[in-house]
């Protein structure tokens, strides 16, 4: 079998490509003889294409609590997985030794999912990948444990210098890095070098005896120096004291219907819940979604486009390729308020006849790969965002969220609110508890009906759960104003 | 990799700590294997073998805690897993709380639990009882309309846990799951809805066609569903929610959450934190049970205890760790609850709804909504409108909301229907006045 890497590759690919040979498969005594047999040992009669995938990750922890880092973690690991694919039905084996007798097994435990005979060979595309959305090696180098302990510390004093009224504060630093390789059976051989840092504070602060929370933090796929220079950690430290504060005076949130203004940013969880999982490739073949076989019907008013875009860089959802070798890419969901594509893996677009979209994501090489978002993001608007809020006589208005959740097939979906106020004649009032707000994904985006032209992106800390596979992503969205969706508070 | 192979591991890994200075050291390994075939539309979909290990280590030097894991065992990558965290461990700060539970706490005695029974379980018969499944909940009535699959899980861990005390324990578990998901489609409204069977041995899961069948029953019961006006009524919450609600009640009553006073019940034990009616007791040995252990995350024996009674709180959740924190000993539950049961007050399912008269059946729950420092309880729901104790139609779209503190307060009933399917057993839940929010 020829294997060669694509020609459209290009330097970045090569680098990350030849760290992961040396590392992945030379040092496990897999050469090109070994993956040959492997993919022959998958592509049994039946079998329309499958692929070979081999990861390595480490990955460190630090937490701080009561002022001193308390604990330091470091966890460390590779593996390999074979897939083979028939028509709709995958056969998958994984393990976590890895030597070639281990590999052989695994594809022939893989291919025998082709028991009953496949449909046709599904046509593959080859796409390079072409750019640096991060930059290759350890995201912890150049920081010293001396100084990742420092900065946990610089949170900690931080917050407290802030407000006196400060009890507790937990920081946390996590630094991690996956080497990723796959080789497909049509003789793709890609790989992706990927850093993950993340920082994090948790701020408990206690008044009369009523004790109260915030919480804050950054990240990407960047090196820790380049994380911690671009944002001073009192910065954050500062946001989870401000938000514990408010929630000192906040009142009982309302029940019911609301005019809904969310602010610019994390709140873009909506369209993750409301839209985005809808979107996937995987349900609308097979039906379960509402959105299925909608494209290019309205679903939004035409203020509204949201797209996904895994190709930022730094980004925490950003990928120079899938865990299929599918370079990633911006995909258009919804454009001005239409319909207009879903995110796609090999098998689903295949499938559908469509190409797929760098969407084919897998929690490690244990997982089989499926359609999952990277960065999803709704478009700026025309409106300035003072002018949004002025707009509502009465009304909600939602600065910072939780996570959500959505059944897709029902179109129903909730997002927690973390910081919201009422606004009372285009002004912010008092500070609201914590509520779930809970809407219709289909409609929701038909009742947004001013988008802010204050696009911003979360500050880099989501995770995403599908079908026990969880993955990072981002998110994003102006301030937008809802004409109605149901908060679920108290009052 | 068996027990035995584990715990060698093991041991190489706490005598190479301790011969490169470690004061104290405890080590964990475990290895898993499994099948997974999932079926959709009366073909299969997947089928994943699965095979993993990892060894995880955590060290002192006096008061100062490392920890490092691998998934690679052999000899040279644990031994650089221990040397790794006793790098680290010198970073830590001196934590005057920090070391191994006490020595005099370690389990002496293993009862057989009764957690291993594998399953010699064939892909073809696999295939065979997936398809069964799903065909019973597609067969069931023309609305079923589409699905998301049915599927069979097997799995069998072999485990070993030892530390510095010289406590050094392994064995086997297995778990086995069927789960099946349909769709159901009326006037073009599409809802779905799933029912899944969890053993330790293969004969106790539910039968195929039981789960199937009831998947497809639990669908048709959501068809029709709407949203209603936003009020105030009692709300009954099915086994499979109700659980949630004790979740909430261990999270805040776990040591971690007590020694950072981010807790809704600080400060609670002996004080009634329940309805009278409220009993909950934690029986760890309980054989072949979900959540059963001899002895918790640290080698601390478990014992049988009582964590609520008449509504009093009478125990937390804790580890030696957060128990010095707090001044109190360890209870064992270093790594979580060990199977709770909550004791029902009699009443069936149907008694519970004649007794609510009317009012919203919670069956499913979205999104995470509950503030373990405040209390504060939001969540989005689905399930029935109850009028005059019988079912008026199905409910979707709202949320349901109120403060932890006083619905625990406020349960007026705990069902006989009593779900066994988890570490909590709890029947339904019945709650006076919850804030329901909808149109």
């Amino acid at each position: 079998m020829n294997r060669i890497s694509d020609p459209s590759t290009f330097e970045v690919q090569q680098q990350a490509l030849a760290l992961a040979r040396g590392s992945l498969l030379e040092s496990a005594d897999l050469g090109d003889s070994q993956l040959d047999r492997a993919l022959g040992a998958l592509l049994r009669p039946g079998v329309d294409w499958g692929d070979l995938y081999f990861s390595e990750y480490s990955s460190e922890s630090w937490v701080l609590e009561d002022g001193i880092v308390k604990t330091a973690s470091h966890d460390r690991g590779r593996g390999m997985s074979a897939r083979a694919v028939s028509g709709e039905k995958s056969g998958f084996a994984y393990s976590d030794d890895l030597d070639p007798a281990t590999l052989l097994s695994a594809a022939r435990t893989a291919g025998a999912i082709a028991r009953g005979g496949g449909r046709g060979r599904i046509e593959l595309r080859r796409e390079g990948a072409s750019r640096r959305l991060y930059p290759a090696g350890d995201p912890g180098d150049g920081y010293s444990d001396a100084s990742r302990v420092e900065l946990l510390h610089a949170l900690d004093r931080e917050a407290r210098a802030a407000d006196t009224r400060v009890r507790q504060v937990i920081a946390s630093l996590s630094i991690a890095r996956n080497l990723m390789l796959v080789c497909s059976s049509d003789g793709r051989l890609a790989a992706d070098d990927r850093p993950l840092v993340r920082l994090g504070v948790t701020v408990l602060l206690e008044q009369n005896g009523e004790v109260r929370h915030g919480v804050a933090g950054w990240g990407g796929r960047l090196p820790l120096t380049d994380l911690v220079a671009a944002d001073s950690p009192g910065e954050y430290a500062r946001e989870a004291v401000r938000q514990a504060v408010v929630n000192l005076d906040a009142q009982p949130a309302p029940a019911g219907e609301e005019i809904v203004v969310l602010g610019p940013g994390w709140p873009g969880v909506l369209l993750h819940e409301a839209v985005g999982h809808g979107l996937e490739g995987d349900f609308n073949r097979k039906g379960v979604s509402a959105f299925a076989g909608r494209i290019g019907e309205a679903v939004a008013t035409d203020q509204c486009t949201v797209v996904d875009d895994g190709s930022m860089p730094g980004r925490r959802g950003s990928l120079e390729i899938d865990d299929e070798g599918t370079p990633t890419g911006r995909t258009v969901l919804i454009e001005n308020g239409v319909l207009a594509g879903y995110m796609q893996d090999r098998l689903n677009a295949g499938l559908m006849g469509v190409r797929p979209t760098g969407n084919g994501r897998r929690e490690s090489y244990a997982h089989l790969p499926m359609p999952r978002m990277t960065n999803t993001f709704m478009m700026p608007g025309p409106h300035d965002p003072e002018e949004i809020i002025r707009s509502v006589k009465k009304g909600v208005y939602a600065k910072n969220f939780g996570g959500g959740q959505v059944d897709i097939t029902s179109g129903k979906f909730v997002f927690s609110a973390s910081e919201a106020y009422r606004i009372e004649n285009g002004r912010l009032g008092a500070p609201l508890r914590d509520a779930t707000l809970i809407g219709d994904g289909p409609t929701v985006l038909t009742r947004v009906s001013m988008v802010g032209s204050d696009l911003a992106l979360d500050p880099g800390v989501g995770v995403c759960g599908k079908d026990g596979q969880t993955v990072p992503v981002g998110v994003g969205m102006p301030t937008i104003r809802v004409d109605g969706i149901t908060f679920g508070g108290t009052a | 990799m068996s027990p035995s192979e584990l715990s060698e591991r093991v041991a190489d890994a706490l005598s190479y700590a301790r011969k490169r200075g470690a004061s104290q050291a405890e080590a964990s390994a475990s290895n898993n294997t499994g099948l997974t075939l999932r079926v959709r539309m009366r073909e299969v979909e997947t089928l994943e073998s699965h095979q993993d290990h990892s060894l995880g280590v955590t060290v002192y030097r006096g008061k100062r805690r490392g920890s490092a894991s691998t998934s690679d065992l052999s000899s040279g990558a644990v031994r650089e897993t221990v040397d790794k965290a006793l790098s680290l461990a010198r970073f830590a700060a001196e934590d005057e709380y920090a070391g191994l539970a006490d020595a005099d706490r370690m389990a002496t005695e293993f009862p057989d639990l009764d957690l291993h029974h594998p399953w010699d379980l064939e892909a073809e018969q696999a295939m065979d009882l997936a398809l069964e499944c799903e065909a019973a909940a597609l067969d069931l009535d023309p609305r079923i309309s589409n699905s998301e699959g049915a599927g069979v899980d097997t799995g069998e861990s072999a485990f070993a846990y030892g530390n510095s005390h010289g406590f050094l324990q392994g064995g086997r578990s297995s778990n086995h799951s069927l789960s099946c998901v349909v769709l159901g489609e009326q006037d073009g409204q599409m809802e779905r809805d799933y029912d899944f069977s969890v053993a330790r041995a293969p004969e106790e899961l539910t039968p195929v066609k039981e789960v199937g069948e009831s998947a497809a029953e639990r669908t048709i019961r959501r068809l029709g569903a709407r949203k209603i006006s936003s009020t105030k009524a009692p709300v009954l919450f099915a086994p499979r929610v109700a659980r949630s609600l004790i979740g909430h009640f261990c999270a805040a009553v776990s040591g971690r959450a007590l020694y950072n006073r981010a807790s809704f019940l600080l400060d609670s034990l002996d004080k009634p934190v329940f309805a009278d009616c409220v009993n909950l007791n934690e029986r760890p040995h309980l054989p072949r049970g979900l959540a059963s252990h001899a002895y918790d995350g640290e080698g601390v024996a478990t014992a049988d205890r009582d964590l609520v009674c008449g509504g009093v709180l009478k125990g937390y959740f804790l580890g030696s760790y957060s128990a010095r924190k707090l001044g109190m000993a360890t209870t064992g539950n270093a790594g979580g609850a060990h199977n709770l049961f909550l004791e029902s007050t009699g009443q069936s399912w149907e008694n519970l709804l004649a007794e609510m008269g009317e009012g919203l059946v919670v069956t499913e729950m979205m999104g995470q909504g509950a503030n373990t420092v405040t209390g504060d309880y939001s969540r989005g729901a689905a399930g029935y409108w109850v009028r005059d104790g019988a079912v008026e139609h199905a409910v979707h779209e709202i949320t349901v909301a109120g403060n932890l503190k006083d619905m625990f307060r406020n349960i007026a009933a705990i069902g006989s229907d009593v779900d066994r399917r988890g570490g909590i057993y709890t029947g339904s839940i019945l709650i006076e006045d919850l804030s329901i929010a909808g149109a």
